[in-house]
């Protein structure tokens, strides 16, 4: 199963792990999940909407990261797991 | 015109996030040095996602990139050259590097239909660079010339101490070149971010040699770059007087006249009203 990371655990950043998948699986992680925990859901699925995506297992693990940053991250995981084709 | 350049690592999104607060004229966003080679990818996603959230930022926007010699020089060009940066810093420049990346951003500026031409900054941090100095600075794009002292010495063989006899030689050459195509001579970063007494002291000793600005690599140097660097009350207080005896004189007809029984002339002019230009770009008037 080929997966892509990218991003770290430090303050305002996050880890965005993607997994092979044969269905669509988001799960987050975050310091702020009650406040921010659904935005980050819909921001993620608006990105992999834009990039095409349906079948995708994302894990972000938030340390406050603005929506720039989670879009970067997220990627850049992307990319890399797609590089191991 | 500039005093200060704050190098900021591209790959830390808080440091991008409050790249603009500290007080800098410019900011650098870094893809070189300080991004290891295998968050490369990651650092340039980051910054290119990070300008297209925001309103172009109201500083001057330099992007240093990789060296054209590395895989990454392309990569890097394509994603940051947009609208939102003003400037590209490019590692161990050349006459022909910097012909190639003319070439580059041409096509680039084309293809994204941009509506200025973007800039270029030169790192001097080869022996060769040196050499070519002149020729470098005389270049299309080019409007300022940085000193980088740590490769530099690394390719003399010299070992950097915080006195810089060792530079000196390199110091002189970049000023003379920068300051003979009317472009920014920037000096090579003071790398003991502890110690701003010894910061200060070297930030006049280039000032005094014609540096006119200073790379940052920690907020904290920023302060003590832009006084230094900043026009002083009394050069203030000095251009002010010469430009009302000009005025003065040019009633009366006179070309050369005298102030303080100093004789004033063309470029006593030009120097102060160089000074008032700062003091009023850096809002000291």
């Amino acid at each position: 199963m080929r997966v892509g990371i990218a991003g770290t655990l430090e303050s305002n950043d996050c880890i965005i792990t993607v997994i092979e998948s044969d269905k669509l699986i988001i799960e987050v992680k975050s310091v702020v999940y009650d406040f921010f925990g659904k935005h980050i859901e819909n921001l993620i699925k608006n990105i992999l909407e834009e990039l095409k995506i349906k079948n995708i297992k994302v894990i972000c693990e938030d340390k406050g990261a603005l929506d720039y940053t989670i879009k970067a991250r997220l990627i850049t995981a992307i990319k890399r797991l797609e590089a191991k084709k | 015109m500039r005093r200060s350049l704050l190098f900021i690592p591209s790959n830390n999104p808080g440091m991008l996030e409050s790249s603009s607060l500290f007080g800098s004229d410019s900011v650098i966003f870094d893809l070189e040095d300080s991004v290891s080679v295998s968050e490369k990818d990651n650092s340039r996603n980051l910054l290119v996602s990070f300008l297209n959230s925001k309103e172009k930022l109201n500083l001057e926007v330099v992007v240093r990139i990789n060296a054209s010699d590395t895989p990454f020089y392309h990569f890097d060009l394509e994603a940051v050259v947009s609208d939102k940066i003003d400037t590209i810093m490019l590692p161990k420049a050349s006459v022909e590097t910097l012909h190639k990346l003319d070439k580059d951003l041409s096509k680039i500026e084309k293809e994204k239909k941009l509506a200025n031409k973007i800039k270029v900054i030169p790192i001097i941090e080869l022996a060769s660079s040196l050499i070519e100095a002149s020729k470098i600075a005389a270049m299309l794009r080019v409007n300022g010339l940085l000193l980088g002292a740590e490769d530099l010495s690394s390719d003399l063989e010299v070992v950097r101490t915080e006195e810089g006899l060792e530079i000196l030689y390199a110091r002189m050459v970049v000023v003379t070149a920068a300051k003979a195509n009317k472009i920014d001579a920037i000096d090579t970063p003071f790398t003991n971010v502890f110690d701003n007494d010894k910061l200060k002291k070297d930030c006049k000793f280039v000032r005094g040699i014609g540096m006119n600005a200073k790379a940052c690599i920690h907020p904290n140097q920023i302060e003590v770059v832009n006084e230094v660097f900043s026009p002083t009350e009394a050069e203030i207080n000095w251009a002010t007087k010469v430009l009302i005896a000009k005025e003065e004189a040019e009633k009366k007809n006179q070309g050369v006249f005298s102030l303080d029984g100093k004789m004033v002339d063309k470029p006593v002019i030009l120097r102060a009203e160089k000074i008032i230009l700062k003091a009023k770009k850096y809002k000291l008037l």
